[in-house]
């Protein structure tokens, strides 16, 4: 059996009349890439700043290496690395000066955990005299990600690392997280992209404060309960009309250059019988493997 | 919600056919913008049809909010053509801003003025009268089911409603263009498809829709996707040809080929 790096046990937490999050529970293992993927407003932030001792619950626990989040919170803020949503470093501060600055308030030095922060370290150092307020998204980014690591923590919290970055730094970002796991630290990390799913050990699907399902990508996806159609024709526009008005749609969303379908009835030559009849030329019709985007769709619509 | 009377079928024609030349609203040759020696757009040219969805993509740092800027009348480029919805782009800066609607993730709705509130001092800045105001209104509220929460101020209402209420207004004054940049970041699976659907309604009544997004999938809902890589247009094209000419599967794989070869 696995060791256990984090433990929620029934935690809640509202703002007023608004419930954040709602009666939360799971365990993290040592070692894991755990993903929290959710929209904005899912309840993603709430739950992290729980975690990291900086927000208190309103009833039931967390743990963190067997530490408790509220009366050993000295002790957590020792052994987590934290990267919030928004950008927290100082700005005015050099590369070089954000780093010494943060491993010195966790009583270590740059040359003592260099090791752990060298692969990410050396696309920046170039720039190691640059104000961190000038440099661009990814670099920022990368600062802060050795930042959060500098004094070798045993869990990661990662809060949106790759919000609003473009394609192609969120797959190196993704890159370097899959590098640091190998280094055994327990890794949480929250995103509204459904696609980074994928890149977890395992997930938990978050909507409304609330947690629909907690398992391995592969799992989540085979528990989808139903027959999956991706479907194209001549014209995306009329097809997204026509579907959405035919009394055998169940759901009917765009994903690309296709629509994905389920139906009421188990017979998919009516899908084609009714398209046609709608005048659809070129259609295509294929039953597909869901995506954890389609899973999720499926779950929130429960 | 979307209507089904008089819609055209949308045929996978060149732009050119299906839009025609006398409906390009928005002309741009040989643009240029500088900030003293950094070339943030580098001789851009292109043209965008009325009723097109374009989709605007690029790397963070591409070029993409400064060249939105100057389509907007909100900066002057430094060389180059540009006309926007008939005006001039150095000349008839303020008509061009009465001719579109401009939406943004980070800002769009007043979040301390309620939902009506916030339609009508929109519908005021673009001149609609009060009694047609009234009207669209009404008219909204309840296509956007939002009947419960009229009254409400916008900080109280779910991200998706919000958007999708955003965008209503930002075309309420029905404009030529709409501009909207990253307009579903954040937003949960469904709502952003509901929002996908307005924006094909919208496209299809007319209006020419500007939008860029850092979902790959949403690059494929558009007519054609430009990719920009450090200031300059790298491709151009429907999402099929894009495709096709980079052997790629989806536009991930286009995105991700162009931007990273750099």
């Amino acid at each position: 059996m696995s060791e256990i790096a984090i433990s929620v046990n029934n935690l809640s937490k509202k703002y007023g009349d608004i419930t954040a999050i709602n009666n939360l529970s799971f365990e993290i293992n040592k070692g894991e890439l755990f993903g929290f993927i959710g929209p904005d407003g899912a309840g993603k932030t709430t739950l992290f700043r729980i975690l990291c001792t900086l927000l208190l619950p309103d009833t039931g626990s967390a743990s963190l290496c067997s530490f408790d989040a509220v009366k050993d919170y000295k002790k957590i803020r020792n052994i987590i690395g934290y990267m919030p949503g928004k950008f927290s470093l100082y700005q005015d501060l050099s590369v070089e000066e954000n780093l010494s600055f943060f491993a010195t308030i966790f009583g270590t030095t740059l040359e003592e955990n260099y090791d752990l922060i060298r692969d990410i370290y050396i696309q920046i150092e170039p720039f190691k005299t640059r104000q961190a307020g000038k440099l661009s998204g990814g670099m920022k980014q990368k600062l802060a990600l050795c930042c959060a690591m500098i004094h070798k923590p045993e869990v990661l919290v990662l809060d949106e690392p790759t919000t609003g970055v473009d394609a192609v730094s969120r797959k190196e970002f993704w890159e370097m997280l899959r590098k640091l796991k190998e280094s055994g630290i327990t890794i949480i990390v929250s995103t509204p992209y459904m696609d980074e799913a994928s890149l977890c050990d395992r997930v938990a699907l978050i909507q409304g404060g609330n947690i629909m399902s907690t398992d391995t990508p592969e799992n989540i996806i085979s528990q989808f309960d139903t027959a999956l159609y991706a479907v194209k024709t001549h014209s995306m526009y009329q097809m997204m009309l026509d579907l959405k008005d035919w009394n055998q749609t169940e759901t009917a969303y765009l994903f690309g250059q296709y629509m994905h379908l389920t139906i009421k009835d188990k017979d998919n030559n009516t899908i084609e019988a009714y398209l046609k009849s709608k005048s659809h030329k070129d259609i295509e019709i294929k039953q597909i493997t869901p995506n954890i985007e389609d899973a999720f769709m499926r779950l929130m619509s429960k | 919600m979307i209507q089904k009377k008089d819609i055209p079928v949308i045929a996978k024609a060149s732009p050119m056919e299906r839009f025609g030349e006398a409906n390009v609203v928005i002309t741009v040759k040989n643009l240029v913008k500088k900030f003293g020696d950094f070339v943030a757009n580098d001789d851009l040219s292109f043209e965008v049809y009325k009723g097109e969805i374009f989709g605007f993509l690029g790397a963070n740092g591409a070029g993409k909010t400064t060249a939105i800027r100057i389509l907007c009348g909100l900066s002057k480029p430094t060389s180059g053509e540009l006309t926007i919805a008939g005006f001039d782009g150095y000349i008839d800066t303020e008509k061009i801003k009465k001719s579109i609607g401009y939406m943004s993730q980070k800002f769009s709705l007043y979040e301390d003025l309620t939902v009506v509130e916030n339609i009508r001092f929109y519908g005021g800045i673009y001149g609609i009268s009060g009694k047609e105001i009234r009207i669209r209104t009404e008219k909204l509220i309840e296509k956007l089911n939002l009947e419960s929460v009229k009254d409400k101020l916008i900080k109280g209402l779910p991200l998706g409603w919000r958007q999708k209420l955003a965008f209503s207004v930002a075309i309420l004054h029905e404009p030529k263009i709409v501009f909207l940049d990253e307009p579903t970041g954040g937003v949960d699976p469904i709502t952003r498809r509901q929002f996908w659907d307005m924006i094909y309604e919208a496209a299809n009544r007319g209006i020419t829709v500007f939008v860029t997004t850092h979902y790959m999938d949403e690059a494929e809902y558009c007519n054609r996707v430009s990719i920009m890589v450090d200031g300059k247009i790298a491709a151009l094209d429907t999402p099929d040809g894009l495709m096709k000419t980079f052997g790629a599967n989806n536009m991930e794989g286009v995105f991700l080929k162009l931007a990273r070869g750099k």
